[in-house]
């Protein structure tokens, strides 16, 4: 499996994903959520940032079911889903994730019928084999 | 020149390419050495007096080879687009814009790729970009196919449109490639049936919306509408040219904004037509950047020639068809003739406005060409009046 290849920017997302937290990079002057982290405000060009604390609730946006050809491990899970989560908290924040049964468990582990777009949902976080904690998503309603 | 811009003052004069195929002997750099003579002699101009080269990022044969080997003269302009696909018209673009401000006279672009038979990009894990792909790729978002079927989601579910509206797009590619003995799918009818039951590559999208892998090159040579005159072929004229770079955009996997169905279409439509005589009713036959089928409904309505949601419905009783309302696609497009980032849809272009296409669209005098959708974009308007 692929394992985040992060930045300056984006490592506190992961260093707080490693701690169970869901935090989204803000502007500490003008309050304007954004996503993917970046270095300054597109609102109000100010330098300071926060990382703001979500409810880690959301819903689905969309989704897609992978088919080979694929990198070998996806491919030996496929068909799986990948989401986009709209999250409750900024509803313009969307994250890319899999909706699953629960942490640790496999891509392909919600049947494909289970999934639709406005569903709620609801972050878990998965261990990776190197330590890196992706957040998953899981069906408020199973 | 002055006050008029670029509007008609440079003008295509050739085009060239080599065969297309899932797989040919020669390597990139001679492919691409091809495709640039090609077009000079259908031109009717000399290696030596070209001054001026433009070609994508991705294009692995640099200036430097490609002038060396041909017999380029001394260049003064060379520039690359980038983002893929999405710098297709822009090649153009700088080469029109360079020739209008006395840069250079002579321009040509290329682009030369073994697609088909070389590795898929995606495949590639050494050179993760930390962003967007620390977002994306871990979690099995690893294709292009993937990206934008996601946004194909979104768009169906938006706008009620369906796998038939899909159909339609790839269809009247295919069509049009068993028209044109060049075409990669040249007899070879797509039914249906075969659609419907064809396998998936990321749901909701098939194998048949998919474009084509393809090993080929193709180039064409810009000069201006002075010197188009003295050339072997009518001039088309690049009336129109434009790229696109959204506020707040995301690349290819663009769910970050407020509106991730208005893509760089939109803004490079603006600028194209702001300094256009021409409007969207004044296009008879259209070349849409076709590397996925759903990219044709969401640039159908970036461009104008519906409104927001109805690109799909636009499709509907044989409209993108010759006959229809804008035909498109004539020589088949990245989904039936050869997927080489869209080149062959501005050479297709080409032909429509020398009446030479081999899906023809009578008396067509405003041809619309545009660059990946998505992507950061780029579009020209091209016509044989002026």
């Amino acid at each position: 499996m692929l394992t985040p290849v992060t930045d300056a920017d984006g490592a506190p997302f992961w260093e707080y994903a490693a701690r169970g937290e869901l935090r989204v990079q803000a502007c500490a002057d003008c309050g304007e959520p954004r996503f993917p982290p970046r270095p300054c405000c597109p609102h109000c060009q100010s330098f300071a940032h926060e990382w703001r604390a979500t409810s880690g609730r959301g819903r689905v946006w969309s989704y897609v079911l992978p088919h080979p050809p694929l990198l070998p491990d996806y491919a030996a899970q496929a068909p799986y889903n990948v989401i986009v989560v709209e999250l409750d908290d900024a509803p313009r924040i969307r994250l890319v994730g899999n909706l699953v049964t629960g942490p640790g468990a496999p891509l392909d582990s919600v049947p494909a019928d289970r999934i639709r777009i406005g569903a709620r949902v609801q972050v878990v976080f998965s261990t990776l084999d190197d330590g890196t904690c992706l957040p998953q998503w899981i069906l408020e309603r199973p | 020149m002055a006050g008029n811009g670029l509007k008609d003052a440079t003008a295509i004069v050739g085009i060239g390419q080599t065969p297309f195929a899932k797989q040919l002997p020669e390597d990139e750099k001679t492919l691409a050495c091809r495709a640039v003579l090609a077009a000079l002699d259908d031109a009717g101009i000399a290696p030596g007096e070209v001054d001026a080269l433009a070609s994508y990022t991705m294009e692995e044969t640099d200036e430097v080879e490609l002038a060396k080997a041909v017999g380029l003269g001394d260049l003064t302009f060379f520039s690359k687009a980038g983002y893929g696909g999405g710098g297709s018209c822009a090649t153009v673009a700088h080469l029109a814009a360079a020739i209008a401000t006395g840069q250079a006279t002579v321009g040509v672009a290329w682009r030369s790729r073994k697609r088909g038979s070389g590795p898929r990009p995606w495949t590639d894990t050494t050179t993760q970009l930390p962003t967007p792909a620390q977002w994306t790729r871990p979690y099995g978002l690893l294709r292009p196919a993937d990206e934008i079927a996601m946004l194909a989601r979104r768009y169906l579910h938006e706008y009620g449109a369906t796998r038939d509206h899909l159909f339609n797009v790839a269809l009247a590619c295919r069509n049009r490639a068993n028209q044109n003995p060049a075409a990669v799918m040249y007899e070879r009818p797509l039914t249906r049936e075969m659609y419907m039951t064809s396998r998936w590559i990321s749901e909701p999208l098939c194998l048949f919306d998919n474009c084509l892998e393809t090993d080929g090159a193709l180039a064409c040579v810009v000069v201006s509408r002075e010197r188009a005159r003295d050339c072997r072929r009518a001039p088309v004229y690049v009336h129109s040219a434009a790229q696109g770079l959204p506020a707040q955009h995301h690349g290819m996997v663009n769910y970050w904004n407020d509106d991730p169905l208005t893509g760089p279409a939109w803004t490079a439509a603006r600028q194209l037509w702001k300094h256009a005589d021409l409007t969207p009713d004044d296009i008879d036959v259209a070349q849409i950047y076709d590397a996925f089928t759903v990219l044709i409904p969401l640039s159908l309505e970036g461009y104008g020639f519906c409104r927001r949601g109805e690109g799909a419905a636009y499709t509907e009783g044989g409209a993108l068809e010759i006959g229809g309302r804008l035909p498109v696609n004539t020589g088949g497009g990245g989904l039936s003739e050869a997927y080489v980032h869209g080149f062959n849809l501005i050479t297709e272009g080409v032909r429509q406005l020398r009446g030479t296409s081999t899906a023809q669209v009578p008396g067509a005098t405003g041809c619309l060409v545009t660059a990946g959708e998505g992507v950061p974009t780029s579009a020209l308007l091209l016509t044989n009046r002026s």
